[in-house]
């Protein structure tokens, strides 16, 4: 056991995984000499070599494309995206290969593969260095779309991802890379994908979150609880697609209030689909209407105005109290 | 044609060439001096990308467009804007995210964007910007102009596909775009051998039919006279070349690794240093007595005094409103 923040659980979990399985490779842009843009992949090419710890040019089509052709054969590749926002070089690898060989082929071919990607704000940068865009790979058909909230999670379900027979795009946030340390244990921990956890139990209203919102939406949970004495129940999702349905409509059924927080724009965001499962399975126990706290629709904010953009503490307690107060 | 060019000190300079080459070398080097100060003070947020020690590049090849050509641009694109004959200090206002920026403060550092000077934009994403570059100089074709389309890139946009698809159809289509690589020989940490098959960059204007040539990017003449000949082509012929400028960037690949260390050897990095493009032609230029040490001094004060302004108007400059984050998105 000991404590890390985000990259070295990351780290951790890669080493120990190549470790256990010569089938496991990764391959991205310097994420061997150079050790990653993030450090996520440090001393991995030092200690496999080359062979397993493939530098590729900056061609993110050919990344995903020759990844997608070695799943195909029974690697396991693991690729780094430099950020998130560089994907749509290779989204159409992505959505047209590696989400559907296994439907396309009825079976006979699948792509075990984990395309890794830093997403979302908190570095003062711009654009696609900052970017948002779960919304997108969770709405494909054959793929799974994982989030973790800090180190503990990043570790056990990056090693999830890398053993899940199905493609995983796993997001994670820059600004949680260093943000906090925490326990990590040395024997490897495996987190099963979609299931989403119950961080923080409560009566009054369900608060769902992940990624970077998950600290925003506990600490909102405690100003709330501070302020107000309510009770709030804090749902970390982790993985965004498949959604974890159950645990949502559980807690909903109970608190019968639910606030939504995404980093992604608003509209046509994770949240209109968590609203609309709660709708589905949980309309009589409803006391209010659901409301999200998300990006506004806008495609960035610019870094001076970042800040405005995504969802904070203040945001997600004035949400929660119109809810509560309906 | 595939030789890298170098000018040998024989050549004359003209002396209000001269000046104007080494002030706005010296103009783009201090700004990015200064940017990178200013990052450190946490007035610049997220990455920053510098130019330094690949100004003759930039300076050398906007010496020889019109102002009514069109420059674009990847995300190392301060120098090249400035070159352009943007205003320091709005670009400055831009890096430091304020509303008197060329883009309101909404582009940054890696976005600048300015219409008044034909200069469209700097991208982010590596090779993005190669088919947008062909699609102007297309426009500019199918309207029947005469200007011509310089698009700047690194040899990290080599191996995308969009470098290939690009150069084939600017060759299919003949179209007035001059391509020109700033082979800075590192795609962030990845030296150019373990990413290129064919690193001889110029080469693959072969390919595709078209011109190419190579030539030493730290000499600001010799840019001056290829990009030139490219020039020519594309206006007269609109025929597209190909460029290899063989440069190097003396800082790291941005500001999160500013010594670069991991992949380069301080040894090379020392020995390129000697080659710096504005020691270079500023020893040109005293020995060829083209220019005296006093007006070399003037032109460095000058550059500083505008580079002091510069940050001064951007620190001067409000943050967008926060209505502005909104703005914007479709016509209002």
């Amino acid at each position: 056991m000991a404590k890390l923040n985000m990259v070295k659980a990351l780290n951790l979990a890669l080493h120990q995984e190549m470790e256990r399985d010569p089938d496991v490779l990764v391959i991205g842009e310097d994420v061997g000499v150079d050790g990653g843009v993030f450090r996520v992949t440090e001393d991995l090419h030092r200690k496999f070599g080359g062979r397993r710890v493939i530098d590729s040019p900056l061609a993110e089509a050919a990344i995903i494309g020759t990844s997608v052709g070695m799943a195909l054969y029974g690697l396991k590749p693991v690729c780094e995206i430099q950020f998130s926002g560089f994907a749509f070089q290779c989204f159409h690898q992505i959505e047209n290969h590696a989400a559907r060989y296994r439907t396309r082929s009825q079976g006979r071919f699948h792509c075990q593969m984990v395309i890794r990607m830093p997403y979302g704000g908190g570095v003062r940068a711009l654009e696609h260095h900052t970017e948002s865009e779960e919304q997108f790979y969770a709405h494909i058909p054959g793929l799974k779309m994982v989030i973790p909230s800090g180190p503990r999670t990043a570790r056990g379900l990056l090693v999830g991802a890398i053993r899940d027979p199905d493609p995983v795009i796993f997001f994670e946030a820059k600004g949680l890379y260093h943000a906090a340390r925490e326990e990590v244990p040395d024997e490897i921990e495996t987190l099963p994908l979609g299931r989403a956890q119950v961080v923080q139990e409560g009566k009054d209203l369900t608060l769902i979150a992940y990624g970077a919102m998950l600290r925003v939406a506990r600490e909102a949970a405690q100003v709330l609880q501070d302020e107000d004495g309510v009770e709030i129940e804090v749902i970390d999702l982790l993985t965004i697609s498949p959604l974890d349905r159950e645990t949502v409509v559980t807690s909903v059924q109970k608190t019968g209030r639910a606030v939504i927080v995404h980093e992604a724009p608003k509209s046509f965001g994770p949240g209109a689909e968590i609203a609309a499962t709660i709708m589905e399975a949980a309309f009589l126990s409803l006391e209010a209407p659901i409301r999200r706290v998300a990006a506004y629709d806008v495609s960035f904010a610019g870094f001076a105005r970042e800040k405005a953009n995504v969802p904070d503490v203040a945001r997600v307690v004035a949400a929660c109290r119109e809810t509560l107060a309906f | 044609m595939a030789q890298t060019k170098t000018i040998t000190p024989a050549t004359k300079i003209d002396a209000d060439l001269a000046r104007r080459l080494l002030s706005q070398m010296l103009l783009s080097r201090r700004f990015e001096e200064k940017a990178a100060e200013m990052y450190a003070l946490g007035k610049i947020g997220g990455f920053l990308h510098l130019y330094i020690g690949q100004e003759a590049v930039g300076v050398g090849a906007t010496s020889v467009l019109r102002a009514d050509d069109y420059a674009i641009s990847a995300y190392r694109e301060h120098g090249h804007c400035l070159a352009k004959g943007s205003d320091p200090r709005r670009v400055m206002a831009e890096l430091f995210g304020r509303r008197d920026g060329l883009s309101k403060g909404k582009g940054g550092s890696m976005h600048l964007f300015d219409k008044s000077k034909n200069f469209l934009g700097g991208h982010a994403i590596v090779g993005a910007h190669l088919p947008i570059a062909a699609g102007a100089a297309f426009a500019i074709k199918y309207q029947g102009g005469d200007q011509v389309v310089l698009c700047y890139f690194g040899d990290g946009a080599v191996p995308q596909g969009e470098f290939h698809e690009s150069l084939n159809l600017a060759a299919l289509w003949k179209l007035p775009v001059i391509y020109i690589c700033e082979n800075n020989r590192y795609a962030m940490g990845t030296a150019i051998h373990r990413a290129l098959a064919q690193t001889e960059i110029w080469r693959y204007a072969e390919t595709y039919g078209i011109a190419g040539e190579a030539v030493d990017g730290m000499d600001v003449l010799a840019v001056r006279e290829v990009v030139a000949r490219a020039v020519e082509r594309a206006r007269r012929e609109q025929a597209p070349s190909l460029l290899e400028a063989r440069t190097y960037r003396f800082r790291g690949h941005s500001m999160r690794d500013p010594s670069a260390a991991v992949y380069r050897t301080k040894e090379e990095v020392g020995r390129e240093k000697e080659r710096d493009p504005i020691k270079l032609f500023r020893e040109r230029c005293l020995k060829g007595g083209v220019l005296t040490e006093a007006e070399i001094r003037t032109l460095e004060k000058e550059v500083n005094d505008l580079v002091d302004e510069a940050v001064a108007f951007a620190d001067a400059s409000p943050e967008p409103p926060l209505e502005w984050l909104t703005a914007e998105v479709y016509k209002e």
